[in-house]
Parts: structure tokens; sequence; C-alpha cells
């Protein structure tokens, strides 16, 4: 039997495969800003290797260029100096391998919540449309929205909004994701029901994830390790391990123990800036 | 049903104060005509087929250059909103010519077309396409723009952002300088058809013209009647759907 020449076209189930999480390699980047008082350095020879399927957190006081290096990763800037590699390769621009999910809601009111997690999928060739409408259903299960496929995205509050996007850049089945602040606009009962489903969905679907948070708590529940920066210029401080059994509860003893921890290091690298501020 | 029956007891009382000022007699019959009157005269004019001929030739006019002005001013707009030169240039033209009312497009249309349907079409298309530049223009800036950050870690690409991404969320501005276009471009119409005579085909506002000749007023009442339906329907059949399609999916407040 000859395959030569037949159309290759993958099913929802091949597409439904898990795929091997990225490993990041970050070397010595820098990045400055142009601001209303002359250049401002965000990011100071910053270094960070992580791993494949690993849950990392970035936690720093605001300006310290948190999010900055996670725009870096996911190709929407370019460092000044110094490296950005994902497998291997060099990052030079945003690619589906590795999608955001942004603080802000950044999901099209123009699309309903079906069409919003399609939107990444219609642009995977090698699909046909019934193949990405299981893929999206799938993944709205996923994130236990399956009733609400049809409603329109300011129907939703915001802890479903979040879930919607957390579907929407899981469906093209990226090896990493990229998570800046996504729960810092919730309350805290949403964001404790959305901890435990983060970390469900992460064990199951084995992603890389890089986790950007001015929540030390929030970092000690969901990171397999904890990156401390400073502000000003952004420089990374100290990292802590944490390594505690899963799936964690944000209001467990030791858990409260390691981010004592951790917040203590986050205060004594902010020490200076305080001091001025006094 | 509630709001029908208001809305009918509303009409019905305007053409009772209508008829009783006609009957009181405080004008003459000929400045104001009886309901009655204006209503034998539109039954006329639907019967031997003028209506009809003149509300196609108004209509035909109308549509063609509203969709010349529509598919010349997307593009156009788009253009403005991507590069500053286009921004500069067109956008500070359109701009300009915009607060222009384009009632005084009508000399100039004379002038370089003569007493022609490209006149009349000339006059429809600078109506519409300047509130399309503007409204398209402002639309895509006013695009948040992690939406375009969001889609480009998607995989989307220059082409494909601009259509399902930008244009898309630019749509409640379009929409809304759709409707701004369609409302100069009937105004102009009307004057550019009250102040020429058009011999390829006669508008309404043409007929509303020879009413005012004949000093009949049932035709001038009449064919003013079908000028304000015909913009009503417009706005029922076609505008009122999309708006409120754009307010059921965007959550924005039903006006």
């Amino acid at each position: 039997m000859h395959l030569a020449g037949r159309h290759h076209h993958s099913s929802a189930t091949e597409e439904l495969q898990l795929v091997t999480p990225s490993k990041l390699a970050i070397e010595n980047v820098s990045k400055s800003f142009k601001g209303a008082s002359g250049s401002v350095l965000a990011l100071d020879d910053v270094s960070l290797n992580v791993a494949e399927g690993e849950f990392v957190c970035l936690v720093g006081a605001s300006g310290c260029g948190k999010t900055t290096l996670l725009n870096m990763i996911a190709g929407l800037e370019k460092p000044d100096s110094g490296t950005v590699c994902a497998d291997g390769k060099p990052v030079t621009g945003p690619g589906r391998e590795r999608l955001v999910m942004f603080q802000e809601p950044a999901l099209f009111p123009w699309l309903n919540v079906f069409g919003n997690v399609l939107f990444g999928l219609k642009l995977k060739p090698n699909l046909t449309n019934k193949d990405r409408h299981d893929v999206a259903k799938y993944y709205l299960e996923l994130v236990g929205l399956s009733r609400f496929e049809r409603a329109n995205i300011h129907e939703l509050s915001g802890g479903m909004k979040q879930r919607v996007s957390l579907a929407r850049a899981l469906a093209p089945n990226p090896r990493m994701l990229l998570m800046d602040e996504p729960f810092a606009a919730l309350d805290a009962l949403t964001r404790e029901q959305l901890y435990g489903d983060l970390q469900r969905i992460w064990k199951a679907r084995n992603k890389t994830i890089v986790f950007v948070t001015h929540n030390v708590r929030e970092a000690a529940c969901l990171g397999d390790r904890v990156i401390v920066f400073s502000p000003r210029p952004g420089r990374i401080r100290e990292e802590f391990a944490v390594d505690l059994p899963r799936p964690r509860d944000i209001n467990s003893v030791d858990l409260a123990v390691h981010a004592t921890e951790i917040t203590k290091a986050l205060k004594s690298h902010s020490q200076p800036e305080l001091a001025t501020a006094e | 049903m509630k709001r029908f029956l208001l809305a009918a007891l509303f009409f019905t009382v305007l053409l009772l104060i209508w008829e009783a000022l006609f009957r009181a007699k405080i004008w003459s019959p000929v400045l104001v005509p009886s309901p009655r009157q204006v209503a034998v005269y539109l039954e006329g004019a639907a019967m031997d087929g003028t209506l009809a001929k003149a509300t196609i030739v108004t209509m035909r006019r109308l549509l063609i250059g509203y969709i010349i002005g529509l598919v010349a001013g997307l593009p156009l707009g788009l253009l403005t909103a991507r590069w500053k030169v286009w921004q500069d240039t067109i956008g500070t033209l359109a701009l300009g010519l915009q607060g222009l009312p384009s009632v005084c497009w009508v000399p100039l249309a004379l002038l370089w077309f003569g007493q022609t349907e490209a006149a009349m079409l000339f006059v429809v298309v600078m109506g519409t396409l300047w509130s399309v530049v503007i409204a398209t223009e402002t639309g895509v800036r006013h695009v948040p723009p992690i939406y375009r950050r969001a889609a480009l870690t998607m995989g989307s690409k220059s082409l494909h952002i601009w259509f399902k991404v930008i244009l898309p969320a630019a749509l409640p501005f379009i929409v809304s300088g759709m409707k701004q276009g369609w409302a100069f471009a009937w105004r102009s119409l009307m004057a550019a058809e009250i102040f020429v005579t058009i011999l390829t085909g006669f508008g309404l506002g043409q007929l509303l013209h020879y009413g005012r000749e004949l000093s009949a007023m049932e035709q001038v009442i009449g064919i003013m009647i079908v000028i304000v339906v015909i913009g009503l329907l417009a706005d029922k059949i076609f505008f009122s759907p999309i708006e409120k399609f754009l307010h059921r999916r965007w959550g924005t407040s039903q006006a």
C-alpha cells in the first residue's frame, strides 16, 4: 500500500494527544524602556532555566519586569541583549507553541464562548471543522463550562471569563502556557477554585507553565519553583523550591510556612526602595 | 402589543389634530390640505405608478452611491488607521470634508457632470464616504491592543488579524459610521433632486419640487410622508437588527 500523495489529516483524538512540554533557557537577558523620565532598565541580566513540564512562578513587586520577561518568552517583545530559547531554538516571534493567558480580559467580544475557543484551532491546518468542534468541546468541558458554549462573553462572571481564556489557550495544544496574573482581578473564593482546577489541568495536559503573580501565597500554592524578582532594575534575587504534595490547598499550614519565607525574601529585596520612599 | 397600541393611538391623535386644523379653516386649504386629500393623492400616485417609479429611481441612486461610498470608505479608513502617511493626508481630508454639508457638493457636481445620473451619484458618494472613513479609522484606533497580541500568540498573521480581529472589533464604530453616512447620503440626495431635474429619471425629490411648482400641497406633504417612511423602514429593516445584534454580543446597553 502506498500512502504517498494521500492527504494527511490528523483526527480530533490525535489532536488531543499530549505533546512534550517545552523547556526554556533564558540567558543574560536585559531590556530597557524609554519612559518620560529617560530610559528605565526593566530587566537586568536575567537568566533562568525551566524544565519540561515544570510549573514556575515569578513573583515580585510591580515594575520588577516579570511581565516583560513573560512577553519575551511569548515572543511579543525582544530582549535588548541576551537570548530566550525554547527547546533549543531562539524565540523570534509569537507562536502557538507558547500561548498566553492575560490578566485583562483578552477574549473577543464579537465571538461567543465557543467561537473564542475555536479561534486558535481555526488557525491550525490539517484539521476538519468537526475535529475543531470536538477539540473545543473537550477543553470547554475540561474547564467546566460545557453548558455555556453559546453564551456571550459579557454574560460571564470574571472567573468564567478566565476559564474560557484558559480553554482558549489550551485548545491549540501548546507546549507551554504563559500566565500573566490571570487571577488577580478575581474574588478569593473563585480564585481558590481555579487554583484547584489549574493544578488538575496542568497534570492532565502536561504543560510547562510560567506564571507571573504578585501574590506570594498563590505562587507557593501553584509553583514547583518560585522565583523572586526585585524591582528597578528587574533582577532575579532568590528562588525557592516548593516540594509540597499536590493538589495543594492554599489554606494549608505547610504552604503558609513556605509563603512566609518567600515574603520575607521579597521584602528584604525591596528594602532600598521602601527606604527611599519613607 | 401595548407599545404598538400606544404608538397607534399617538398617530391617530396626530391625524385628528391635523383634520381639526383643516376644518377650522385658519389657513387657506391650498396651504393646509386635509389628511384625506393627501391620502387621495398618494393613492392616485400609487395606482398610476408615479410613486413606485420615483421611489425606484431615488432608491437606486441612493443604494448605488451608498455602496460605492462604503466600498471605498472602509479600506480608506483602514489605511488611515494603519499608516501615518494616510492619516496625515486622506485622514485630514476626510475630517475636513466630513464637516462640509454634503449639499455643498451639488453645484460642483452639476458643473462637472452636468444634469446626469453621475452628478446624483457623486453627491451621494460624497455624503457617505467621509463618515465611513472617519468611523472606520476611529473604530480601528479604539481596538484594545490586547486583542491583537492574543491573536498573534495564537498564530494569526497580518491579513488574518485585520479581517478576523481588527475589523470585527471595530464593528460597533463602523456601523455607527455607516448609519451616519446613510443619513448624510439621504439628505444630500433629496437636496440634489429638489434642485436639479435629471431627465433620465424623476426621483422623489423631483416630485416634491413639482408639487411646489404646481402649488399642489397634498403632493408636497404626501411625498414628504413617503420620504419619512422610507427613512424609518431603512432603520427598522437594516440598521436596527445590526445594532441589536451588536448590543447583544457586546453587552452594551440598549439605547
